[in-house]
């Protein structure tokens, strides 16, 4: 009944329905996820959450199960409410279990509706302080997910703010040895801290090498076709996920094939090929997402366009663009977005050449596409969320013509 | 003859949150363009500072952050004061602003100890203030972006730095925005200040070089320096004036 309620304002993913069915039974959301056999996971953290849990999502799929999820962008409990009142079926979720991402916030108010069987903490870095503050609230806040979860909570061996929160019964993801290296972290930046060498603890699933797209993680290899090392880690936390939630069900051979197959999310990573020639696009939101997209996405060859808006999705301070070194960039071809002259005094500072500055987004790809198509060269732009957004509406109109 | 300027950062490696190396890689950049050679020291707890201080930066932390450098920073606090009264060009943001005047007490009523260079003391406060701020600097707009929780309060005879013309500033309250004594500034706006605001960034060169060479002006290098200094305070200039039209 609900569910033909909120039906009748349709818009999926748009948290309307789910404020109408959460007037109509507020317990409606525990209720339809306390039925699913497998459970309820949550995954959160500040980098990789709509990755990581696209992964979970089609690993789990490949091993037969009936996943519900939440649509990237509807991440707070009315959001998911509104998918769940959508997917009902003679009064119960036709799923047997439900994989939900969710902000470090929304976390917080949804496991205090419904405590997750299992959980995944991927990382807390410095993101978007204008919003939660300070990095240590963060983690408290992720911690408090720990403790409302029923099962098995998957740990980030590497963070060591992740590592170190209390639960009940915790696995850990990880990388060992040189790959390392492929990762930064947040002090560092400043010299006055070294890399963290692996953690010591056990981990069920480490990532071991990667070389060009081939990941090798302690249970085996597989070619990827999500890029960045970043996503290769976040590969081996959706594995150690997956492994607790599939007992002895779980085939590694069955996991690593299905995860040769995944393609990157919604503006994260994802490829476009424009007249022929290969454009990536990649979402950058915090200094350690930026550093480490630069680190492992960058080729000296393309031709770089940055884009910085300053909507509360991207973030309202520009500070951040600071805490990235930009160094490694030989020259950005254009920068664009409200806030592109923020961008381009970061770049000039550190003696990175900026060729073109054009706040006007739509102006800024045409003028970027016309001086680059045709020369051979793979195209690379680095965007904030929203600014994301209207470059990929601009690149599918452009397809289409 | 190389003329040296040493620019020392304190505790980069806990009070750094809001993009404060910024601060240090734009004035180091231009120092350079000026002629000067730098020399950067990153100055941590239990370490020596070098014996010719011409500037010192400091940022900006979490609690946490300010609670591992706090004892330190009181072992420091007479050489500071020493290089304050000797005219050394300083500029603090947000945390370690905070410790310059002469207490932070926290929510739970616990009083941390500064080094008390401001006549000022700051409260933990209910809400933070966040967002754009702007400020009036000798006739010049700062802008910016303010974090911050805590309410620093001057009291009488203690100069603020700016005042508030869009934002919280000190407290919210009296429209005064850091403090200022001797050639030591504190403020609580980061974006990072110097980079966004290069007239402060200058001025604090000229403080140094005035106090170390006897300069009156800052020199471009050569022609090319000139031309990149000309580039950045365009490229600044753009980016104030989209900062100052940007919404709270």
């Amino acid at each position: 009944m609900v569910s033909k309620a909120s039906r009748l304002r349709g818009g999926h993913g748009s948290a309307l329905p789910g404020l109408v069915v959460e007037k109509v039974s507020p317990h409606f959301l525990r209720d339809a996820l306390a039925q699913l056999p497998y459970g309820v996971v949550v995954i959160s953290g500040t980098n990789g959450k709509t990755t990581t849990t696209k992964i979970v999502v089609e690993l789990l799929r490949a091993a037969g199960l009936k996943v519900f999820t939440n649509p990237s962008g509807s991440n707070f409990t009315r959001g998911i409410a509104s998918v769940a009142a959508l997917e009902m079926k003679r009064g119960r979720l036709d799923a047997d279990i439900a994989v939900v991402e969710l902000d470090e916030a929304h976390a917080v108010h949804f496991v205090r509706q419904v405590p997750p069987k299992y959980s995944l903490i991927l990382n807390v870095l410095r993101d978007q302080l204008d919003r939660f503050g300070e990095i240590d609230t963060t983690a408290k806040l992720l911690a408090q997910i720990a403790e409302r979860t029923t099962g098995t909570v998957v740990l980030n061996r590497e963070d060591p703010l992740v590592a170190t929160i209390p639960a009940g019964k915790k696995v850990y993801f990880g990388y060992s040895g040189s790959v390392a290296e492929l990762f930064p972290n947040d002090d560092e930046l400043y010299g006055a801290k070294k890399r963290s060498p692996p953690g010591k603890l056990a981990a069920t699933v480490t990532l071991d090498g990667l070389d060009g797209s081939l990941a090798t993680f302690n249970i085996g290899s597989a070619e990827l076709l999500l890029r960045g090392a970043h996503n290769a880690l976040n590969a081996a936390a959706a594995l150690a996920l997956v492994r607790e939630i599939l007992g002895d069900r779980f085939s590694a051979e069955e996991s690593l094939q299905a995860l040769s197959q995944i393609r990157p999310a919604f503006g994260r990573g994802e490829s476009f090929m424009i007249n022929g020639q290969p454009l990536e696009l990649i979402l950058v939101k915090n200094p350690s997402g930026f550093r480490i997209s630069l680190a492992s996405q960058n080729n000296a060859r393309a031709a770089t366009m940055i884009a910085i808006n300053d909507q509360y999705a991207d973030g309202r301070d520009m500070s951040w663009l600071w805490d990235v070194d930009f160094s490694i960039l030989p020259s950005v071809e254009m920068v664009s977005g409200v806030r592109a002259y923020d961008m381009a005094l970061r770049l000039e500072t550190s003696g990175v050449d900026v060729r073109m500055v054009e706040t006007d987004l739509p102006a800024a790809i045409d003028t970027f596409l016309t001086k680059n198509i045709g020369h051979d060269r793979p195209m690379q732009l680095y965007a904030t969320y929203t600014a994301m957004l209207k470059i990929r509406k601009a690149l599918k109109a452009r397809r289409q013509t | 003859m190389s003329r040296t300027l040493t620019i020392v950062m304190l505790y980069p490696a806990e009070m750094n949150i809001y993009g404060d190396h910024g601060n240090l890689e734009f004035l180091t950049r231009r120092a350079e363009l000026y002629g000067f050679t730098v020399n950067t020291v990153a100055y941590e707890p239990g370490d020596r500072l070098p014996d010719n201080v011409d500037i010192i930066l400091g940022g900006g932390g979490q609690d946490s952050g300010q609670t591992k450098i706090t004892d330190d920073l009181v072992k420091l606090a007479p050489t500071l004061h020493k290089l304050a009264q000797d005219g050394v060009p300083m500029l603090v943001i947000c945390g370690l602003y905070q410790l310059f005047g002469h207490y932070f007490l926290t929510t739970d009523g616990v009083k941390i100890p500064g080094i008390g260079l401001f006549d000022a003391h700051t409260t933990a406060g209910d809400e933070r203030l966040i967002g754009n701020i702007m400020t009036e600097w000798e006739g010049y707009q700062l802008v910016g972006y303010e974090n911050h929780s805590g309410l620093t309060h001057l009291n009488d005879g203690q100069a603020a730095f700016a005042s508030v013309l869009k934002g919280a500033g000190n407290n919210g309250q009296d429209t005064t925005e850091g403090a200022r004594i001797y050639n030591v500034f504190g403020s609580y706006l980061h974006g990072p200040l110097l980079p966004k605001n290069p007239k402060l960034a200058d001025e604090l060169l000229l403080l140094a070089a005035k106090r170390r060479f006897n300069d009156t002006i800052l020199n471009f290098q050569n022609d090319h320096a000139k031309k990149t200094l000309q580039l950045l305070d365009n490229l600044a200039e753009k980016a104030r004036l989209i900062a100052i039209a940007r919404s709270r």
